[in-house]
């Protein structure tokens, strides 16, 4: 089964620029969103990041990744599109997104299928206005024109920002921003949304808009947050880096609940939330 | 929100200047200028036509003259040098304004001066009348190297990010007491200066980092593709042929 449906992916990357519409199918042998497998790596400096992660995301998964500071977690982002790999540093293992192996050869298709929403929308905007700044991933891929025009519009009607469109991006608030963010890595139809601490710096409303907008959704998510309650919204499942391995995997309700997992792991609830937690979940195992 | 500051050359409207595409107007400007150089000192009265001619793209753009007026101050650090030329300069004597001054020196403070400030206006009217970013795409048009406009247009996207975290770490030495009084602070504000450098550096890099993650491969894509037609040429035409005509006729017939 992996075989045919490699080949049939590998076809479409080096078709057109549709690659989510016909190889990477929604059919039930379709093959997980993310396979991570055995994945180590040393900066060139000598510093162990990872020491042999093994993950695997199903298509639809909404899934948090948490760990305290220094686990490894942009390291394994950066691995996930090819911008980190053995070559720029020294590692073994192998990532797989849709069936397709992260490698120089596939690049390109890897990067549109992983959409990667950086934790600072003002690195992430770069172009003068919001319209060209989300079809700056779709024309990359080759999109010109009225098709261009009206991936830019689906993406940016999907976040709800359609009519800032010819806005310069610095003249958004922080949230706005941050749901364009999205919105420039939507525009290439991801297989997968990776985020990096989405709630980062939002008020509590544009933390809620943004959440309701993920939730609609209709992809995989990887999300890297050390905000708890928003992994808990947002994920039923959640896995834990730390120290370069995944220490934990698991419904994110009983991840949470384990007071002696959260504690071997530096991640602590807001405060308040530690006492509801233990009257309101269901302990584990 | 507003218009934001970094703009503030612009001056937004729908006049037959306005609707001209950027890469004909930036053309016009530069042979225009090159005109008004090429133009003898002694002829004055060309310089008069200049100016006339520069006082009609204004109306027809609907530019108020206080408006290219006050922009015009941007000169006077280059053109200082220029009132001094008068009195510098050696060679025959002249009276001027009840003051003896050298005749070669006079006429070459007003050559710097005239030519000068016609460069200034021309471009104060194209940039009045022609949003930066369209100034950025005429000159990708006008195949000018890619590398640049990418750089200037990260700098018009960039100018008020760095420039916001440059007030903000002022505040923050401000409030822990820190005033730039004399010049003993300045080891300080230049340690800043080389903080901001770095942070701006970083930056550059996770911007990279985001750029090829969405595809980058070294050119960017053009968007926007700005397009004139014979027409809009010709109407651009307008501004240097009737310079370079004055300037013909400064040259051959004499003043």
């Amino acid at each position: 089964m992996a075989d045919t449906e490699t080949g049939a992916v590998v076809g479409a990357a080096t078709g057109t620029d549709t690659g989510a519409d016909t190889g990477a199918g929604t059919h039930a042998g379709a093959p997980a969103s993310l396979e991570v497998e055995g994945l180590a790596f040393a900066y060139p400096d000598g510093h162990q990041a990872l020491f042999g992660v093994d993950l695997r995301i199903g298509r639809g998964e909404r899934v948090a990744l948490l760990g305290p500071n220094g686990a490894g977690k942009t390291t394994l982002v950066l691995h996930l599109n090819g911008i980190l790999s053995a070559d720029t540093g020294t590692g073994r293992g192998s990532v797989r997104v849709a069936g397709l192996p992260v490698a120089k050869a596939n690049l390109q298709e890897i990067r549109r299928r992983v959409g990667i929403v950086f934790q600072d929308p003002d690195d992430q905007l770069f172009m003068p206005t919001v319209r060209e700044d989300v079809a700056f991933g779709p024309a990359n891929l080759g999109l010109r024109g009225a098709e261009l025009d009206a991936r830019v519009d689906e993406a940016l009607a999907l976040v709800g920002m359609a009519e800032f469109a010819d806005r310069p991006p610095h003249h958004l608030s922080f949230g706005q921003r941050r749901r364009v963010a999205v919105a420039t890595v939507l525009a290439m139809r991801p297989e997968i949304l990776v985020l990096d601490e989405p709630s980062s710096n939002l008020d509590p409303a544009g933390r809620r808009e943004l959440a309701e907008i993920l939730a609609r959704l209709d992809v995989t998510v990887l999300m890297v947050t050390h905000d708890l309650p928003y992994a808990l919204e947002l994920c039923p499942r959640a896995v834990v880096l730390s120290g370069g391995v995944i220490a934990a995997d698991g419904a994110t309700r009983e991840l949470l609940a384990d007071r002696e997992l959260m504690d071997a792991h530096r991640l602590e609830l807001p405060y308040g939330f530690a006492r509801l937690d233990c009257g309101t979940c269901a302990p584990p195992g | 929100m507003g218009a934001g500051h970094a703009h503030n050359l612009y001056r937004a409207g729908d006049s037959p200047v306005h609707r001209l595409p950027p890469h004909c107007k930036l053309v016009a400007v530069v042979l225009f200028v090159l005109a008004v150089v090429a133009t003898p000192r002694e002829r004055f009265w060309a310089f008069g036509v200049y100016a006339l001619l520069l006082a009609a793209v204004a109306a027809v753009g609907r530019v108020p003259l206080g408006y290219v007026l006050r922009r015009v101050v941007v000169e006077i650090p280059f053109v200082v040098f220029a009132f001094a030329l008068p009195f510098l300069a050696t060679g025959p004597k002249t009276e001027f304004l009840g003051l003896t001054v050298s005749h070669s020196g006079l006429l070459g403070a007003w050559n710097i001066l005239a030519k000068g400030t016609l460069g200034v206006v021309a471009s104060i009217l194209l940039a009045a009348t022609t949003p930066l970013r369209d100034l950025l795409l005429g000159m990708e048009r006008l195949r000018m190297p890619q590398l640049l406009v990418q750089i200037m247009q990260f700098m018009l996207r960039y100018a008020d990010v760095i420039t916001g975290e440059m007030g903000r770490m002022r505040v923050a030495r401000e409030s822990r007491g820190f005033r730039a009084r004399d010049v003993r602070q300045l080891p300080v504000v230049a340690k800043s200066a080389g903080a901001l450098f770095i942070r701006s550096y970083e930056r550059g890099e996770r911007v990279h980092l985001a750029m090829l993650s969405r595809g980058y491969t070294g050119t960017m894509p053009v968007l926007l593709d700005v397009r004139a037609s014979r027409a809009q040429w010709g109407a651009a035409a307008l501004l240097p042929s009737a310079a370079a005509l004055a300037c013909a006729v400064a040259w051959f017939a004499g003043g």
